[in-house]
């Protein structure tokens, strides 16, 4: 079709245009303002609409999807609530980078502005928490809007964008254009290429550091798997250290050997104690944020910093650096992989050796280490079974948001990239089980886990009834302690453990209520029932709910308490009551 | 007061800005597309940054292309995350420092100007006075019956200033300003 023209209808361009653009799977939900489309999906058979129970798990599935396969998720909702309802997942895509196409119904044109049936300000309610959006309004302008939609979705800073499409423009007729292979936009253009002297700057300073670290984020997932490689490439070559955020996970192998877990206010000591301590640090596509840097002022305070980033605006944002490189990950990776083999650095880098012997010190000092427990299951010991169990299969993790889904970054060790879905800069609970749902439409055959909470799961928990028609074998595998975790231990930390409205004393049982959804519900009460149990899980070719039932109290440590540094973490073995107590200041407790 | 500027309301924003605060004008170029002011706006409340001023109108017809001037406060780190916020909105085309570029030129400042329409009653023994100033400012007179006056001026915004504050005890009833217009002085454009 590309390139040709012809008439048809505003709803037909939608159904073609997302045909042109290779979309495969829709995720949505009828109403009134989008019928005509509705009507077009039904008389096709190239694009498979999987209809949820409510649009924000349209939009989180449309996230796992994208993140598991890095295509575009799209998402279809009607005007008004289906719009509003979607905003979270809008949202969520905007702060993790997550190329979403949202299409939304609007009012017909001559009704927008009366406070119509279902009508709401789409554009102006979406127009924050998207890349772009766009209100069309004459059905000569639908066909390049579509498309562009496509583009400015997926290129430069992946993100999401909205296109909101009045009924009477749906209904109308007009000459429908294929995607231009040229690209013709003027003002929206991201730069690629680095600028090869900073590269070459960048280089020279890597080859003399005594003391460096790469620390990783979203951003070289969202480059495709090709920057991953370059990424243990680089690595490999020059033999630093490495850590990653939490959106970065998977990039370098867990069982890489220059892995050192991940950073930031839940990581691992090494990883926080050599961000603080390093000589040159290589940040490449992450944005040093909060939950990353800890107290600004005392972040890496020696180092050089050189940051690989393809937006702008999160240069020098957050943490002032030395050599900036504007530009996608993975061509800034080649070109430094490249001058670094061209380079005189040495192959076996032995100037890093005592920087070798340090880590090793602070790794010895095993700070994910928690107190076996032979009577209640640690979460940190289901986390590990669970691993043990899924490691050598084709395992999908998402997750909800909480101390689960630390555990899960802590315990759960990935080897490749887009296999870990997980809600990192909005923090939305609820995420977990609709992404997963996503990702499942994407790889029908893989093992897709969603490790939750019993208090997020219970956010989205309606999407049950979408995995079952649609046969997504998703296993939905509970902490539950029934508190909402890490509020509690943030009360335990900050207020004196006055635990107000974190415990839920009226927890559904989650087996029963597998049942009702027509899914498996399996539960486990005691360590030594926890294999079988997940054995069985995993073997059951239906979506589950395993409700795994773990040590109400338990903390999640290592932390950085808020308004302190990589250097002063609360270790697991050092956090007694009282130190727990004591962990954060007055002025801490101001932070969020 | 902008959100960098409070000590621990965030851990965002942790540490204190010891940086002076600075003033710029920017121009933006953009497409001239429904809801892009809104964009331009919305990104500076949601952000926390301060607009003094804001004047913007299509300015290339045929290209379908308009001109935000902006005049802005920060301190250098928030002027520069500013420039690229803007950047990073989609139909926004080129963003350009007009107080920098004019300082690398080795101006003190570009050329900014404002126009304000100013009405004052003017009876009797003020009525003279507020002529006399009028034309000591080179204000015209637009409109005026034997009860007031509407003065039109043009000129830098401290002009403007100076004259609106001379009219109230002569009987200032309203003022409507354009905000600051700016280019930089020399041959070369934005």
């Amino acid at each position: 079709m590309t390139g040709s023209s012809r008439e048809m209808t505003g709803a037909e361009m939608v159904v073609q245009a997302l045909k042109d653009n290779g979309v495969e799977d829709i995720f949505g939900y009828p109403g009134g303002a989008v019928l005509p489309i509705y009507d077009e999906l039904f008389q096709q058979d190239d694009i498979v609409h999987v209809l949820v129970r409510h649009e924000q798990g349209a939009g989180h599935a449309a996230e796992g999807y994208a993140r598991s396969t890095g295509k575009v998720g799209v998402v279809l909702v009607t005007s008004g609530p289906g719009a509003t309802n979607v905003v979270t997942a809008l949202q969520d895509a905007l702060m993790d980078s997550i190329p979403l196409v949202c299409i939304s119904g609007q009012v017909p044109t001559p009704l927008i502005g009366s406070d119509a049936f279902q009508e709401c300000d789409t554009v102006g309610i979406t127009r924050p928490c998207t890349k772009h959006n766009w209100l069309v309004r004459e059905i000569g302008d639908l066909p390049r809007v579509l498309h562009e939609a496509f583009r400015v979705a997926q290129t430069g800073r992946p993100g999401p964008v909205v296109v909101d499409i009045p009924k009477d423009v749906q209904f109308a007729t007009g000459e429908y254009v294929g995607p231009s292979p040229v690209i013709e936009h003027k003002s929206y253009q991201p730069k690629l290429q680095g600028d090869l002297d900073s590269i070459r700057e960048a280089v020279k300073l890597m080859s003399e550091a005594k003391k460096p670290i790469i620390y990783t984020g979203g951003g070289v997932i969202n480059s495709g798997s090709e920057a991953s490689h370059l990424l243990r490439e680089l690595v490999q070559l020059t033999n630093f250290p490495i850590t990653s955020t939490l959106m970065g996970l998977g990039a370098y192998p867990a069982s890489g050997k220059n892995w050192m877990g991940m950073l930031g206010m839940h990581g691992t000591y090494e990883a926080n104690m050599a961000m603080h301590d390093c000589d040159v640090m290589v940040c490449i596509g992450a944005r040093f944020d909060d939950r990353i840097t800890g107290r600004l002022d005392a972040f890496s305070p020696n180092s050089k910093k050189i940051h690989i980033d393809i937006d702008p605006s999160s240069i020098n944002k957050n943490v002032h650096v030395d050599i900036p490189i504007l530009g996608d990950c993975g061509h800034v990776l080649e070109d430094m992989v490249r001058l670094w083999r061209a380079s005189s650095a040495p192959a076996e880098n032995k100037a890093l050796a005592g920087w070798w012997e340090q880590i090793d010190k602070w790794r010895a000092r095993n700070s994910l280490a928690y107190a076996p427990n032979k009577d209640v299951i640690m979460p940190q010991y289901a986390m590990q079974r669970l691993y043990d169990l899924t490691r050598d299969r084709d395992t999908y993790i998402t997750t909800e948001v909480g101390q689960h889904q630390m555990w899960a970054a802590q315990f759960y060790g990935f080897e490749e990239p887009n296999r870990w879905m997980t809600s990192g800069g909005l923090g939305t609970m609820g995420y977990g089980l609709p992404a997963a749902l996503g990702v499942q439409i994407a790889h029908p055959d893989s093992l897709v886990i969603d490790i939750a909470g019993d208090a997020s799961v219970q956010m989205t928990i309606q999407e049950m009834s979408t995995a079952v028609q649609y046969e997504a074998p998703i296993k939905i595998f509970i902490l539950n302690n029934q508190y909402m975790g890490m509020v509690r231990q943030w009360q335990q930390l900050l207020h004196g453990n006055r635990l107000s409205h974190s415990y839920t004393e009226a927890m559904p049982d989650f087996v029963k209520l597998a049942e009702a959804y027509g899914c498996v519900g399996l539960r486990a009460e005691k360590p030594g029932e926890l294999d079988d149990a997940i054995t069985e899980m995993i073997s059951v070719d239906k979506p589950v709910i395993f409700d795994c039932r773990v040590a109400n109290l338990a903390n999640c440590f290592p932390m950085i308490p808020s308004g302190k540094a990589h250097n002063e973490m609360l270790l697991p073995d050092e956090a007694t009551d009282e130190a727990v107590a004591n962990a954060i200041d007055k002025k801490g407790k101001a932070l969020v | 007061m902008n959100a960098q500027h409070k000590p621990t309301g965030s851990a965002y924003f942790i540490a204190k800005e010891t940086e002076q605060l600075e003033t710029r004008t920017l121009s933006v170029l953009v497409d001239n597309e429904p809801g892009v002011l809104a964009r331009v706006i919305g990104l500076f409340s949601g952000r926390g940054y301060n607009i003094e001023s804001l004047t913007v109108s299509e300015t290339e017809h045929e290209a379908h292309l308009s001109r935000i001037t902006i005049v802005t406060n920060g301190t250098p780190h928030v002027l520069e995350q500013i420039k690229h916020q803007l950047e990073r909105i989609v139909p926004v085309h080129r963003v350009v420092d007009l107080s920098i570029r004019a300082r690398e030129k080795g101006h003190e400042k570009p050329l900014e100007r404002e126009l304000a329409l100013i009405k004052v009653k003017g009876e009797g023994d003020h009525r003279v006075e507020a002529l006399r100033l009028a034309d000591a400012f080179r204000a015209q007179v637009i409109d005026a019956n034997t009860e007031h006056f509407i003065f039109e001026i043009t000129g830098r915004v401290s002009k403007i200033e100076q004259f609106i504050s001379i009219m109230r005890p002569l009987g200032l009833i309203e003022v409507c300003r354009t905000g600051v217009a700016a280019l930089n002085r020399g041959p070369d454009g934005m």
